[in-house]
């Protein structure tokens, strides 16, 4: 792999911002940095972590991005500045042609019934005082969809027996159903507005084991049914490669491989993917045996002083020459003729992202 | 069960993780419906609120003081200003169920028609206080920046005097009386809703169910009207049964001081201070409208204590003995 001479190939610098017809989310040089304030009475600004750090992604109509990385990488973070749930520092978000970061916040309150999320834990997402219809309801109220009492009624009704709820235990709240039967409250609330994009945040993540198979099941038919496009987070590389077209794995506020799901977890061709596959337990005995982990050494350093040139330099185990001084963008490195795979790191010839300063970057 | 258009087990290659696992929606995964009628929630409160005893007891102590407060002129066997020369100080009797003052006045009639300013006090005071200390902590506790700095630090200014030295201050620019003391009163207790709203607002701001909503699209009213103050209600609700004690309490010391009620008019604050110079000789005097503060404001504090609990679904479920819970 070493000395391929490929630094004048496609590379992710000649992608324009939203390639091909079918983008639905575009990011571009996305950053998200959040201060970190003194603890003195004038609480000066110490520095930042950079949760996100200069993020392009695209997601495509009609498909599920898993986003993958461990946890502290940003994969949250940046799931919630798509929404523009959290203000990004820099860079912008176009959904289906809209730049969202530059939209007044009326605007993006009606754009909003497009986008929706699931999160993570469906104990603490959901209104204590408020019955699950109530909830469900909300964004029928906010965006005055299915006017009038009996009408909206009719649609919460629907909406639970959607997600494979009673719609008669509409009147109860969230603290009398399971976690699972919550985390479907959950998604019926994110089906209300009938969105096109949903940012599933972990959601299968603080489920029981059981119940995970149902949820993430309940995902997949429901996209085959109304034809949504997801952005799956999750930490859980095993369960990304089974929902997801494409995946997208992160590291310390940076994607660093990004491909078909097939062909990122048979041949990843950044280090830190192949150390996040070969986590992954086989379940097959035989070659089970035969896994052999690459064990990284040391902790994710701080995001709030990365590394100098690759970020995963200090973790790599196949570190060398130029990954101290120059920071890696994402070039393609294979895939097929319609998921082409891209990873950024210097054995697949040097490169160098311009530094973070300036506004659009590549 | 009712549910045979989404009976489907595996979905092709995006399959379930765990082998053998398939889509079990419906019957299993369904509470029962059993037994889950559907009263009004309002009824549902008054019903659980009838099952506490105490609370009970409370309401019936304050459904008595709003019958006193509005027909105490009719029940008072004398006017409150009808003195019996020669019948100062007289200890209780049958005639004067509470003894009389130093004027010769029935002093149980007295506390019978002082239930009004009372109850008053109770509720133009309080509510003055609750809805702009409400608001104010609210809007500084959910903005915060700038809008929390300026709102917060006003009420900081006024909480800095001392309650009675700021409700005289506010009385002497609106002039003596008793719609005055309320309103001063009002004032005087703004900050301290404004507090108690605030460090309730700022920890529920947080919770990931705000981020829902405002994922769902809501604006920022409709979050702190419908999520925010919801959560936040709890120790707002507490706080407010504590003032109304000492809103009655401080139309006493108002009146004492000559800024409120004005005698002759009867006020349990002002007769508890015009009875603390008679207590070595005639301890009814100060004892009956002492007893009738007493057990307002405990009542408000048992009903207080009893909302508190019956509004919290969490708690609804405990009491009502039904729902899963966590």
């Amino acid at each position: 792999m070493m000395g391929d001479d490929e630094t004048t190939g496609p590379t992710a610098a000649d992608r324009p911002a939203t390639m091909g017809a079918d983008v639905l989310v575009a990011a571009s040089g996305l950053r998200v940095y959040f201060p970190i304030r003194s603890g003195t009475p004038l609480r000066g600004v110490v520095g930042h972590v950079r949760a996100v750090d200069g993020v392009d992604l695209e997601v495509r109509r009609g498909e599920t991005l898993g986003l993958v990385g461990e946890s502290g990488c940003g994969k949250s973070t940046l799931g919630n500045a798509l929404l523009r749930l959290v203000e990004p520092t820099a860079g912008r978000v176009e959904f289906d042609g809209t730049d969202v970061t530059s939209l007044p916040a009326s605007e993006l309150r009606s754009l909003r019934r497009r986008m929706a999320m699931i999160f993570q834990d469906p104990y603490a997402s959901l209104d204590p005082r408020r019955t699950v219809g109530d909830c469900i309801g909300e964004p029928l109220a906010i965006h005055r969809l299915h006017r009038g009492r009996a009408r909206r009624a009719a649609r919460v009704g629907e909406l639970m027996e959607i997600v494979g709820l009673n719609p008669d235990h509409r009147g109860r709240y969230p603290h009398e159903f399971s976690g699972g039967q919550r985390q479907r409250v959950g998604i019926a609330r994110a089906l209300a507005g009938e969105p096109d994009f949903i940012v599933c945040d972990e959601p299968i993540a603080s489920l029981d084991v059981s119940v995970q198979a149902t949820v993430l099941n309940l995902l997949v038919r429901l996209q085959r049914e109304l034809g949504l496009t997801y952005l799956f987070v999750s930490h859980d590389l095993a369960a990304v490669r089974q929902i997801a077209d494409r995946v997208a794995v992160m590291y310390l506020g940076r994607v660093v491989e990004v491909g078909a799901a097939s062909s990122l977890v048979s041949k990843p061709e950044h280090p830190y993917t192949e150390a996040l596959v070969s986590a992954v337990p086989v379940p097959e005995p035989e070659r089970e045996r035969e896994r052999r982990r690459i064990v990284l050494a040391g902790d994710i350093p701080s995001p709030a002083a990365p590394p100098s040139g690759c970020r995963f330099r200090t973790r790599c185990p196949k570190v060398f020459e130029p990954c101290p001084d120059h920071d890696p963008v994402l070039q393609a490195v294979g895939g097929s003729a319609s998921v082409e795979q891209f990873a950024a790191c210097h054995l697949h010839g040097v490169t160098t992202t311009p530094p973070p300063s300036s506004p659009s970057s590549r | 069960m009712n549910d045979e258009t989404r009976g489907g087990g595996p979905t092709g290659a995006a399959g379930p993780t765990q082998p053998g696992a398939t889509d079990r929606l419906g019957a299993t995964d369904r509470l029962d419906v059993v037994g889950d009628k559907h009263r009004p929630r309002w009824q549902e409160t008054l019903l659980l609120l009838a099952r506490n005893p105490m609370a009970v007891a409370a309401s019936l102590v304050l459904l008595l003081l709003v019958l006193v407060g509005v027909l105490g002129e009719w029940l008072a066997p004398y006017g409150y200003n009808e003195q019996f020369v020669g019948g100062q100080l007289e200890s209780p009797s049958t005639d004067h169920w509470f003894g009389t003052d130093e004027f010769g006045r029935d002093v149980f009639s007295r506390v019978l028609m002082g239930a009004e300013v009372s109850l008053r006090v109770g509720a133009v005071a309080v509510g003055i206080s609750l809805v702009a200390g409400v608001l104010i902590g609210l809007f500084a506790g959910y903005f915060g920046r700038w809008l929390d700095d300026a709102l917060m630090r006003f009420m900081d200014m006024l909480f800095a005097f001392p309650a009675l030295l700021m409700a005289i201050a506010v009385l002497a620019i609106l002039g003596r009386g008793e719609n005055n003391a309320m309103i001063a009163i009002g004032i005087v207790y703004t900050p301290i809703f404004a507090r108690v709203t605030r460090a309730s607002v700022l920890s529920v701001r947080e919770e990931v169910f705000i981020r829902a909503s405002r994922a769902s699209g809501a604006g920022s009213l409709r979050i702190i009207f419908r999520h925010v103050l919801p959560n936040a209600a709890p120790p707002i609700i507490v706080q407010t049964t504590i003032s109304l004690a000492f809103a009655i309490l401080s139309e006493a010391a108002l009146s004492f001081v000559g800024l409120g009620t004005q005698p002759p008019n009867p006020s349990w604050g002002l007769m508890l201070s015009e009875g603390r110079g008679f207590v070595e000789h005639a301890w009814w005097m100060a004892l009956f409208p002492g007893l009738a503060i007493f057990f307002v404001v405990l009542a408000f504090n048992v009903l207080g204590d009893a909302l508190r609990d019956v509004l919290d679904p969490r708690q609804r479920s405990v009491l009502t003995g039904k729902g899963a819970g966590r």
